[in-house]
């Protein structure tokens, strides 16, 4: 069996970043594995611009930034197989994986599982009503537009104010679609502010908050929709159904970790993120398998991806060659008030007195609130924060010493009226 | 002008006039199927439990009861011949108190008249079987000869067959209108087909009455029930074993909650009246099915759920299949209102049905008949992987993560006979896109791969029927 010391399954952002910084921190044997013909992940089919202003200063567009990081790759000459999938990993750090010149086991040191997301489907939302052809996620429909030059549609209704969501109704109307509108079941939008303003306001498309699609309708192509309102429970508002007459119903109602792999292997599900539980390492809970980008929880923007990533292939580098110092104290974080989820899961601190970053989102619309670490109800670290939400995820470091000997600690977000 | 004279025309590509077809192939027969989708298997064979009863369940002596009985057993024969994934997991109906041990016991009855063998079990035993039951249940009736199958790899396999056995079949051909001419029937196609027969079969499914009503008054009037299923991805390996059906009461048959060939589960059907066409899902459907589905197991992983369908059955007024030869108009043979247990009784009415017309029609064996089609290249260990890899190179080439599939295992599909030309046809034979992301991957390279191997411009592809092309206008 041929060894490995760090293999990367996926080469997106997250896949790429942690190899360059895998390769930087001192691990040269690095083996990336990408499933798709190219590098560059799902970043290969974001045509407009807004990536890379906060890790590179400078606007580019997917493309671009995914070229960005590839040629990075490539000048430290680190391997990558394209058109391979990954079939199975394991507690033994075996990785086997499949492409057109065979099947594969090879054993690593470690391994970083940067897989991506997932879109979430209509019948993951129990959309009621027929099955025509004429439902699509947005991610999808944006493949078929950007990579293959094909509209699905032109008159196209939006589920869901997700960014993916927002950024097609802008690109489908330039393509000379017409968007009716997009439905978002919450009171607010769960795209970034700039998204709002640039694809919908500019284009005059309306949003909808609190309302849904309530039923697809068309026996064999989509021929229209019905739209409700909803409570503040998100319930549908009996009879306030208005039929939309429409041929493509584009869903941007959320992306979720790919984690089928992790599972399999045997890793601990965290059912919050639908991702890993991982430590302040970004290990799972197998030691040597680590957990990064979209792959583990869902970010706001690609520049995160790539942040966090740098880290994560750090965290790998410093296994493979041993440099871990001895773990002292080892505690639990858990999710309380207001906060939907919080990550690493667990926090094992050394003596070397590393900060500890912490990710987390809010559950509601916050306008001012206070971030509260807390130890048996005790605050031992708080900031405050204005205009929390969901959308945005928080991040901040805190002192390792303040951590030392603790066996737990809670996350809570109090809203500050 | 002359039209060209079969011996057989069937009426409907779904599991029954499949399984007439290639059980009419071992004859010396030019038959012809005629299907007015784009893909066989596409009403309610290609949505329904999957589920081959053993046949304790049917009222004795009626048609239901013997074709069940028989055909459950024809499915090891045929798994070994045509790959269809039949699994004989054996079926519990569950008893929740003493009123259902009494009922359970009538049906125990009932199979032993029906030639069915089951056996009554308790709870320490049922929890052995399945630990995940809720915790009310009490009693079961365990049918050990049930088992489970691939609907959609059945019918396509017993097409590819019968096709391969020059049995002939043209799909997009909806009849619309059948005259009976001195001994022999000419068949109209919306596509202006014209086709004459001598046996005309109609195996048109919940069109039955409606295709009969064009040579004679129906003795039968299809009363279509719809039923409406939830769909789980694979989130453990043993959450149940087998499919669990709930004990009948006066309020009906209640809920299934199974298992798929594929390791996927489901919870369904619903039972409601409905039109012919309408397969769509309600939300009080949903809400039902949830809840009727915790009575049987303790817990339900709905974030796990990945599609929610309908399939519309055939039922009838007299609550039977009908199968026989029309005795007014010879060569008429009606076999429709193939309700529940159809799937189970299908290839013995196959069988059966192409007796009767070897009789009629004074059939020839077909010495060259073939019951097995080209195996699956499937790969069950990596070993297997890596010599269908070496045949080609493609086996290796994944295109769907979720299912694993390969680029090569699509290819060897669409180059059957009968085989695939839309991304539905690929998703029901193969999985690419029946799994978690729902194609969301995996779909535009699907429609690529088709496009490329029937030689298509990509935004000719469709999804299903005609009509139904996924690309449709080229950006600027």
């Amino acid at each position: 069996m041929e060894n490995v010391s760090l293999v990367i399954i996926g080469g997106g952002s997250a896949g790429l970043a942690s190899a360059i910084s895998a390769y930087d921190n001192g691990v040269k044997d690095i083996l990336v594995i990408e499933r798709s013909h190219e590098l560059g992940g799902i970043l290969n089919q974001c045509i407009h611009s807004g990536f890379g202003l906060s890790l590179l200063k400078e606007e580019l567009t997917g493309p671009e930034y995914a070229h960005h990081f590839i040629n990075e790759l490539k000048k430290r000459n680190i391997k990558y197989l394209l058109d391979s999938l990954v079939l199975e990993i394991n507690k033994n750090l075996e990785v086997v994986y499949s492409n057109s010149f065979g099947v594969n086991k090879i054993k690593a040191k470690a391994i970083i599982c940067a897989l991506g997301c997932n879109e979430r489907t209509f019948s993951q939302i129990f959309i009621p009503g027929d099955r025509p052809k004429g439902v699509y996620t947005a991610g999808l429909a944006q493949k078929y537009l950007n990579i293959d030059g094909y509209l699905v549609g032109k008159n196209v209704y939006i589920l869901g104010s997700g960014d993916i969501g927002l950024i097609m109704a802008r690109r489908m109307t330039l393509e000379g679609a017409n968007v009716i509108g997009v439905s978002e079941i919450m009171p607010y939008s769960n795209g970034l502010n700039r998204n709002i303003v640039q694809c919908l306001n500019d284009f005059n498309i309306p949003l909808y908050l609190k309302t849904t699609v309530s039923k697809i309708v068309g026996n064999k192509v989509l021929e229209g929709i019905e739209i409700s309102d909803v409570d503040d429970k998100q319930n549908i508002i009996l009879n306030t159904n208005r039929f939309i007459k429409c041929d493509t119903l584009l869903l941007s109602v959320g992306l979720y970790p790919f984690n089928t792999l992790l599972n399999k292997a045997g890793c601990k599900k965290n059912s919050l993120t639908n991702g890993a539980l991982i430590d302040n390492n970004f290990e799972t809970t197998i030691e040597g398998i680590f957990t990064t980008g979209n792959g583990l929880h869902v970010h706001d923007l690609v520049d995160f991806v790539s942040e966090e990533s740098f880290i994560v292939g750090k965290k790998a580098a410093e296994l493979i060659l041993n440099l871990r110092n001895d773990v002292i104290s080892e505690l639990n974080v858990n999710n309380k008030d207001n906060v939907s989820y919080v990550l690493p899961n667990t926090i094992k601190l050394t003596n070397n007195n590393e900060e500890v970053y912490f990710y987390l989102r809010v559950r509601k619309k916050i306008n001012k609130g206070k971030i509260k670490i807390l130890n048996n109800n005790k605050i031992i670290y708080s900031f405050i924060k204005m205009y929390l939400e969901p959308s945005e995820m928080i991040k901040f470091k805190i002192e390792s010493n303040l951590l030392i000997n603790l066996k737990e600690i809670d996350v809570e977000i109090e809203e500050i009226k | 002008m002359k039209k060209e004279l079969y011996d057989v025309i069937i009426i409907g590509a779904g599991v029954i006039g499949a399984s007439i077809a290639r059980f009419l192939s071992r004859f010396n027969v030019k038959c012809l199927i005629l299907e007015k989708h784009n893909d066989v298997g596409e009403e309610a064979s290609g949505a329904n439990s999957a589920i081959v009863h053993s046949g304790y369940d049917p009222k004795p002596n009626t048609l239901k009861a013997k074709f069940n009985v028989i055909g459950a057993k024809m499915f090891d024969k045929i798994n070994d011949e045509l790959d269809v994934n039949y699994i004989k997991t054996g079926t519990l109906t569950i008893g929740f108190n003493n009123d259902d041990l009494i009922t359970l016991k009538s049906l125990k009855e009932r199979g032993e008249i029906n030639g069915v063998e089951t056996s009554i079990i308790g709870k320490d035993e049922l929890f052995k079987l399945e630990p995940n039951l809720n915790k009310n249940v009490l009693y079961g009736l365990y049918a050990k000869e049930a088992g489970i199958v691939n609907p959609f790899l059945l019918v396509s396999g017993l097409i590819e067959n019968a096709l391969e056995n020059n049995i002939d079949l043209k799909l997009n051909s909806e009849v619309i209108k059948i005259e009976k001419i001195m001994d022999f029937y000419r068949v109209f196609t919306k596509d202006k087909g014209i086709y004459e027969t001598k046996v005309l079969v109609n195996a048109s499914g919940r069109n039955g009455d409606y295709i009969t009503s064009f040579i004679e008054k129906p003795k039968f009037k299809i009363t279509p029930r719809k039923g409406q299923y939830i769909l789980f991805d694979h989130f453990d390996d043993h959450f149940i074993n087998r499919p669990l059906f709930m004990c009948p009461t006066k309020m009906g048959k209640g809920v299934l909650v199974s298992k798929t060939t594929s390791n996927n589960y489901y919870i369904g059907p619903t039972n409601e009246a409905s039109s012919l066409d309408d397969v769509s899902t309600t939300k009080e459907g949903f809400d039902y099915l949830k809840k009727e589905s915790l009575k049987l197991i303790n817990n339900l992983p709905i974030k796990d759920a990945i599609r929610e369908f309908s399939g519309v059955r055939a039922n009838n007024n007299i609550d039977d299949f009908i199968i026989e030869e029309s005795n007014l108009n010879e060569g008429f043979f009606n076999v429709s209102s193939i309700m529940s247990p159809g799937l189970a009784s299908s290839l013995a009415i196959g069988e059966y049905v192409s007796n009767l017309i070897q009789n009629r029609l004074n059939l020839k064996i077909n010495e060259n008949y073939n019951p097995y089609i080209r195996k699956y290249p499937k790969f069950n260990n990596y070993e297997k992987l890596k010599d269908l890899i070496n045949i080609n190179p493609l086996y290796g080439k994944f295109i769907c993560r979720c299912e694993k599939v390969s680029e090569g295992m699509i290819i060897d599909m669409i180059h059957r006979k009968g085989g695939p030309t839309t991304v539905k046809g690929i998703k029901k034979r193969l999985r690419a896109g029946f799994g978690r992301c729902q194609g969301t991957f995996c779909q535009e390279e699907v429609i690529k791969i088709l496009s490329r191997e029937l030689n298509i411009p990509i935004d000719e592809v469709n999804y299903s029927d005609l009509g139904t092309n996924i690309l449709k206008y080229r950006s600027k």
